[in-house]
């Protein structure tokens, strides 16, 4: 996982873009949403990930405003969701998790009415579509009908017509469910530029890997609630520290290498004797020169030696106590053995 | 991207009011987006095309010997009663249609957006009257071919056309009403139907109210549909305007005032 393109949250923007507190929405029995804390920095991406039906689309849909909040408040760029709904709307763009595009009409019809509701003149609308189709390389697809769009061209059209105003606040809700893996990296790609344009982006995402790619900061939500908060390192980190893999060349040393391991970094190893390898939980770096040290001394000849570092999967099974696919009716007998394989 | 920085949200001119020129264009640029529909998916008009054609023949062929001695006779009776019934019937179309329009994402768009929270409801239900002009120039063509010369002349032909188109539009509020609040087009057929069918039947749209029992001609006196019908005939039939124009319009004007609040707030509500 690359955090080569990872830029750090703009510290000379103050403003909030999102702050909600005490977020919650029942329906009937099931409290979907049930008191929700995000609070999201003006210029930064932002993911909320959580399993289906954790609450992540009812939490998107109250802040946007398409839902009433049965308690608690949010408020974007300092203006309340409930009392002030109508400036809300003139700064923010929503792109759901099925298109919210007409599907009987065209890729142009469809940027133009979006465009001439959000007040824009005739030609102007028009000029606006065309760059918009052009931007998100729909040009040739512009006349069609939608009914012949495939899925991917869909997300963009609906990005397209979120971005007509050019609102500082973007929600997407799933961007890239359902898409192949090209059309997903094309996605993520436009998820950056946009804001490289000064936007601020809160999406949410079942996937570990996508809010790994693009977040800032994640929230982890489970059954309607937020379970962990942080940056992607802060989360790695609060699993635990990265471990320490090593391979030994002759398997009869193997005893040896790990009395070895354990009185150097002065901790507790597993073994896989069958490959022949030792893992230990790195605490501090600096000892490994000394491990390696000790190890040449004694004789010990390396065939591999690798640093992991905690994968998000693993933070989620370790925050959720189940599995990101997994039904939590399942979770409590499961989770015990998942934990001991990662451990 | 292309497009340039986002503008700041201190520099943005924030309103949370929508103004009532910006409610009447939202409201024309959706009906914009009706008509582009219904250019789209022409067959939905098929209903208000063949409609008017059948039910006029039908009925006038049905009832005309027996009511007014003969078809020639009748037809001043019937054209009238069969604009009426017909257009208003059309006005059901739109809360079907409206139901099935709003379970499909785009309307999760137009709530997102800063434009009047009316303007979806009204701009698809202005762009219907595109069906009831439609069901009234053919209701009064297939009269015409059948032999119907009205005394009123073609001006008050066209005014009569209007005070119907005028009516349905209103009526279509209930219509959408249902819409918004049912769970299931059908189900919005279904009601509207049930409401409709006696209103138009338990009127003087078909039979002189003096034809029935006394009971049933006090409903079909104060039935706002007589009124209309009678509004109708006497524009096209005489071309003099009387009381029952008025109280059509009041009638019209009152469903409005009613149903079109509670109808966007059911809208706004229901997600």
């Amino acid at each position: 996982m690359s955090n080569v393109n990872r830029r750090e949250a703009n510290p000379n923007n103050g403003d909030w873009a999102v702050e909600a507190r005490g977020l919650v929405k029942t329906f009937g029995d099931n409290r979907a949403v049930d008191g929700v804390n995000l609070n999201v920095r003006a210029g930064t991406i932002y993911g909320v990930l959580g399993p289906n039906g954790a609450g992540k689309t009812t939490t998107i849909r109250m802040l946007a405003t398409l839902l009433r909040p049965d308690a608690g408040s949010a408020r974007i760029f300092g203006h309340d969701v409930v009392k002030e709904s109508q400036i809300v709307r003139q700064l923010i763009g929503v792109t759901g998790q099925y298109a919210s595009v007409d599907e009987s009409l065209s890729a142009t019809e469809n940027l133009v009415i979006f465009s001439r509701l959000l007040g824009l003149g005739r030609a102007e609308a028009r000029r606006k579509a065309a760059d918009l189709l052009e931007e998100f390389s729909l040009t040739e697809a512009a006349k069609r009908p939608l009914k012949n769009f495939s899925g991917g061209m869909r997300r963009r059209l609906d990005l397209a017509a979120s971005l007509i105003a050019q609102p500082p606040l973007i929600f997407l809700d799933e961007p890239t469910t359902g898409l192949d893996p090209r059309t997903r990296n094309q996605m993520w790609d436009t998820i950056r530029r946009l804001v490289k344009t000064g936007s601020t982006v809160l999406l949410t995402t079942q996937y570990l890997q996508e809010a790994d790619e693009l977040a800032d900061r994640i929230a982890v939500i489970d059954h309607g609630r937020v379970v962990a908060e942080g940056t992607v390192n802060e989360l790695k980190a609060s699993v635990g520290t990265s471990s320490l893999q090593l391979s030994i060349q002759n398997p009869m040393d193997i005893q040896v290498a790990r009395q070895t391991v354990e009185q150097v970094l002065k901790v507790q190893s597993t073994v896989s004797s069958e490959v022949g390898k030792i893992t230990a939980p790195m605490a501090d770096a600096d000892r490994v020169t000394d491990l390696l040290i000790a190890l040449r001394d004694a004789g010990i000849q390396l065939a591999e030696l690798s640093v992991q570092k905690p994968t998000l999967d693993e933070v989620f099974l370790t925050i959720t106590g189940h599995g990101v696919k997994e039904d939590a009716s399942k979770a409590s007998d499961e989770s015990d053995k998942v934990r001991e394989v990662i451990v | 991207m292309k497009s340039s920085y986002i503008k700041h949200v201190a520099e943005r001119q924030l309103r949370n009011k929508t103004s009532f020129s910006q409610s009447v264009s939202n409201s024309l640029t959706m009906a914009y987006r009706g008509l582009l529909k219904i250019r789209r998916t022409p067959e939905q008009l098929f209903d208000v095309t063949l409609q008017p054609i059948i039910f006029t023949l039908m009925f006038t062929y049905i009832f005309g010997g027996a009511i007014s001695g003969n078809v020639q006779n009748y037809l001043p009776v019937i054209i009238p009663g069969i604009l009426v019934q017909t257009v208003i019937t059309t006005s059901i179309v739109t809360g079907v249609q409206l139901r099935e329009d709003m379970d499909k994402g785009v309307f999760d768009r137009f709530k997102s957006l800063p434009i009047a929270r009316i303007a979806p409801l009204a701009g698809a239900l202005l762009a219907d009257t595109i069906r009831y002009t439609i069901a009234a120039v053919l209701t009064f063509t297939m009269g015409y071919i059948m032999g119907y010369r009205p005394d009123g002349g073609l001006g008050h032909v066209a005014i009569a056309a209007l005070l119907v188109i005028v009516c349905s539009w209103a009526i279509s509020w209930i219509f959408a009403f249902f819409g918004v609040i049912a769970r299931t087009a059908s189900s919005v057929q279904g009601i509207s139907m049930i409401v409709l069918f006696p209103l138009t039947f338990l009127s003087n749209a078909f039979v002189p109210a003096e034809t029935l029992p006394e009971w049933l001609q006090w409903f079909v006196k104060i039935n706002p549909i007589s009124h209309l019908v009678t509004a109708v005939r006497d524009l096209t039939n005489s071309g003099t305007v009387g009381w029952d124009l008025s109280l059509s319009l009041i009638g019209a004007a009152i469903i409005v005032a009613i149903f079109a609040p509670i109808t966007v707030r059911a809208y706004m509500r229901r997600t």
